[in-house]
């Protein structure tokens, strides 16, 4: 039983599509990630999985491309977002005004895991572009799941550390889709490879299968 | 004397504390009667609106607008001929001073020389909306792009330059800004009403005296169908055909004659200093200004800060409360309509006529003048606090909570600097409204203003109308310093970076 499945599908905004003929499915327990050129469709296919995952009534932990954290809080704030829904308004709105031990215990057990545990009151606005990328994650690490979605996760944090982030999301998510742009780190982190091009799947298979003439193609002009 | 940056919080905290030591000073007990009773006769006819009375309500709205359209449209050629030379002192301070009286205290002061005459009225708003249009009008065309300026060959006349290459590209922004004044117009002329001319106040008063709550009912929701329809009735190929209507309506009007001559014993002699009148010498002047100062312009100051103080923490309060029911994914579909339903009627409601509402259910006390204030003002800004909030929703992540936690986790925490600088740029304006409110009865200036023209002491209004100028104004320069100290937070719009006629806008626009 899959977790998703798409079927000769069409993704996209409006009338223009960007991908077309899409058929793909992904299990429990794969580790997916997504390959191809800027504008080859990636956050398009990572948008509308998110969406059929959570339409089919799992729980996913999201890290969207531009972070989407609120400037004006702080880090620690930001990581229990991942868990608004699980909670009251009436709880929520309190913890604004202070986070609650427990939840504060837990929260700062995750931001250490990512280097942040330092950072916990900083409001996000101060934090580098890295620090932000970390918050985000830990967001999605806080919220838990069955599967995490996340576009360009490690971006814009060294490669070492790159690495590590990489280690914690599989051993945090059972399932995990991801968009990255480095071959390397896709192999090491992916069961399966799949690569977007011209609004196409290019292959689909798992790291092994795939050569680096493959790949060429994939990111040639 | 303030420090380099300013977080919002110690803003908001100095605010709040400056209210509640205004608290204890406030005069709020309802005075003497029972408002609820007052207050279910003003519900039950709320809910009954009987618009039986059609002459009458018909006449009242014909003359609010085409009052509104002729001083708006006389303001507005005004201001246009202004704002070329702007940058003179001369016309500058001309214009400072314009706009720094109010409308109903223009009134009040034109109807010494013309009665209560439809040139009363019409230079009522004209005058100061002519300060207005020419300062607006001459950063438009200061801001305008410069390319098709550079591009004229040399030597093309002044007049062409303009023509061609300033009028041309800024004609857009002038429309929509005259628009925006329309509105304000109708507000204005509405409530030149409660001083004697023939326009929607009058006809409110008249109803309540009767107690006539149905038809007061009644004449409110068409005034505010009116203001919500606006930009359905005025367009561009509409103006002359309207400004017309408007002129010929006014004339109509008629007005007790004034004897001959009003004009010069009015600059001559009425608002010439007393002493001064008399012969008595400069030296007699100073016993004759102090006592005024010490009696009336102070305590009507102090009165008009109080309120004003008061008003403005009550305004934050409410506009906070009520901006985040008017987004739709944080109250509903349904919760956000009627939300703004509220909102829509209290933003085209003026200040001074609710505060006349009030006034009927509570009894005199600063209570009425508050509460119009806070309503009036808040409704307006929490509608564009709201508006903001709405258009941050769909640029937010795919896994964004709902609700309050979505109000107070990602869209309070982006809105609270521009929520707060809003409230800074209407203090300026709520302080001019609190001081006009002292014609209704409450201690602010307005009302040793209303006094001494009651006792025809036009010596005495002069001063006290500087003073309250001078008051706003230099509320205006603290705001100013305020709002830059607290970084820039703008709105969407980016209107805090633009010009004034964009904050303008954006911070009191109803439509």
């Amino acid at each position: 039983m899959p977790l998703v499945a798409l079927r000769d599908e069409a993704l996209g905004y409006g009338a223009g599509a960007v991908l077309r003929q899409i058929t793909l499915s992904v299990a429990p327990g794969e580790r997916v990630v997504l390959l191809g050129r800027s504008g080859a469709g990636k956050s398009t296919l990572l948008g509308a999985l998110h969406d059929r995952i959570v339409g089919g009534g799992h729980r996913v932990a999201l890290v969207p491309q531009d972070h989407a954290l609120v400037p004006q809080l702080s880090v620690r704030h930001n990581v229990l977002m991942g868990r608004l829904d699980d909670r009251s308004a009436a709880y929520n709105l309190t913890s604004l005004l202070r986070v609650r031990s427990r939840d504060r215990a837990e929260i700062d057990a995750i931001l250490d895991r990512v280097g942040l545990g330092e950072e916990a009151p900083r409001a996000v606005e101060g934090l580098s572009g890295g620090q932000k990328q970390r918050t985000a994650l830990a967001r999605a690490l806080y919220r838990g799941g069955a599967a995490l979605i996340a576009d360009e996760p490690v971006s814009a944090v060294d490669e070492g550390q790159a690495g590590r982030l990489l280690d914690e999301m599989s051993a945090a998510f059972g399932t995990a889709i991801l968009a990255l742009h480095d071959v390397g780190q896709a192999r090491a982190f992916a069961t399966r490879l799949i690569g977007l091009r011209g609004g196409r799947i290019a292959f689909d298979a798992a790291p092994g299968e795939i050569g680096a003439g493959e790949l060429e193609r994939l990111y040639a002009a | 004397m303030l420090p380099e940056t300013l977080s919002r919080r110690s803003v908001v905290l100095l605010f709040v504390a400056a209210a509640a030591l205004a608290l204890p000073f406030a005069d709020i007990a309802p005075a003497g009667h029972d408002p609820w009773a007052v207050l279910g006769r003003m519900a039950r006819g709320a809910l009954s609106p009987d618009f039986g009375a059609v002459d009458r309500i018909g006449r009242a709205l014909w003359l609010t607008v085409t009052f509104a359209i002729a001083g708006v449209a006389a303001g507005a050629a005004a201001g246009f001929v202004l704002a070329p030379f702007y940058g003179a002192r001369p016309v500058r301070a001309l214009c400072i001073a314009l706009r720094s009286v109010h409308e109903l205290f223009w009134a009040l002061l034109l109807m010494q020389v013309l009665g209560i005459s439809a040139a009363t009225g019409v230079l009522a708003i004209a005058l100061p909306y002519a300060g207005i249009f020419a300062k607006v009008f001459s950063e438009q065309m200061d801001e305008a792009d410069p390319a098709p300026l550079a591009a004229l060959p040399p030597g093309t006349d002044a007049l062409s330059r303009f023509l061609y290459a300033r009028l041309p590209v800024i004609r857009g922004q002038m429309w929509t800004y005259t628009i925006y004044r329309l509105e304000c117009g109708m507000r204005s002329s509405a409530v030149l009403g409660f001083v004697g001319l023939p326009t929607l106040g009058f006809q409110l008063d008249g109803f309540f005296k009767l107690g006539d709550y149905g038809a007061a009912s009644a004449i409110l929701i068409l005034y505010v169908l009116l203001i919500a329809s606006l930009r359905h009735w005025m367009r561009p190929r509409l103006v002359l055909p309207w400004i017309a209507a408007a002129l010929v309506s006014v004339l109509m009007v008629r007005s007790p004659p004034m004897g001959s001559g009003a004009l010069w014993r009015f600059l001559s002699q009425d608002i010439v200093p007393a002493p001064l009148r008399r012969g008595e010498g400069a030296g007699a002047v100073w016993d004759w200004l102090q006592p005024l100062l010490t009696g009336q312009a102070l305590p009507g100051l102090i009165a008009t800060l109080i309120v004003g103080q008061i008003a403005l923490v009550l305004t934050g309060a409410l506009a906070f409360a009520a901006s985040g029911p008017l987004v739709p994914r944080v109250s509903g579909r349904i919760g956000a309509a009627a939300t703004h339903l509220v909102l829509v009627i209290l933003r085209s409601l003026p200040e001074y006529m609710l505060a006349y509402l009030f006034l009927q259910v509570f009894g005199p006390s600063m209570l009425p003048a508050i509460l119009a204030l806070a309503l009036h003002n808040g409704a307006i800004i929490g509608h564009l606090t709201g508006r903001e909030g709405a258009a941050l929703v769909p640029g937010l992540r795919r896994d964004a909570p709902r609700g309050l936690s979505l109000w107070g986790y990602e869209l309070a925490p982006r809105l609270f600097g521009p929520f707060l600088a809003l409230c800074l740029y209407r203090w300026e304006i709520i302080l001019r409204e609190t001081a006009v409110m002292g014609l209704l009865g409450v201690a602010t200036l307005g009302f040793f203003v209303d006094m001494a023209v009651a006792e025809l002491r036009m010596d005495r209004v002069l001063v006290l109308l500087v003073a309250t100028g001078l008051m706003t104004s230099a509320v205006d320069a603290l705001s100013r310093a305020l709002r830059r100290r607290v970084g820039r937070a703008p709105l969407r719009s980016g209107a805090e970076g633009r010009g004034g006629a964009a904050v303008e806008m954006a911070a009191d626009r109803t439509a």
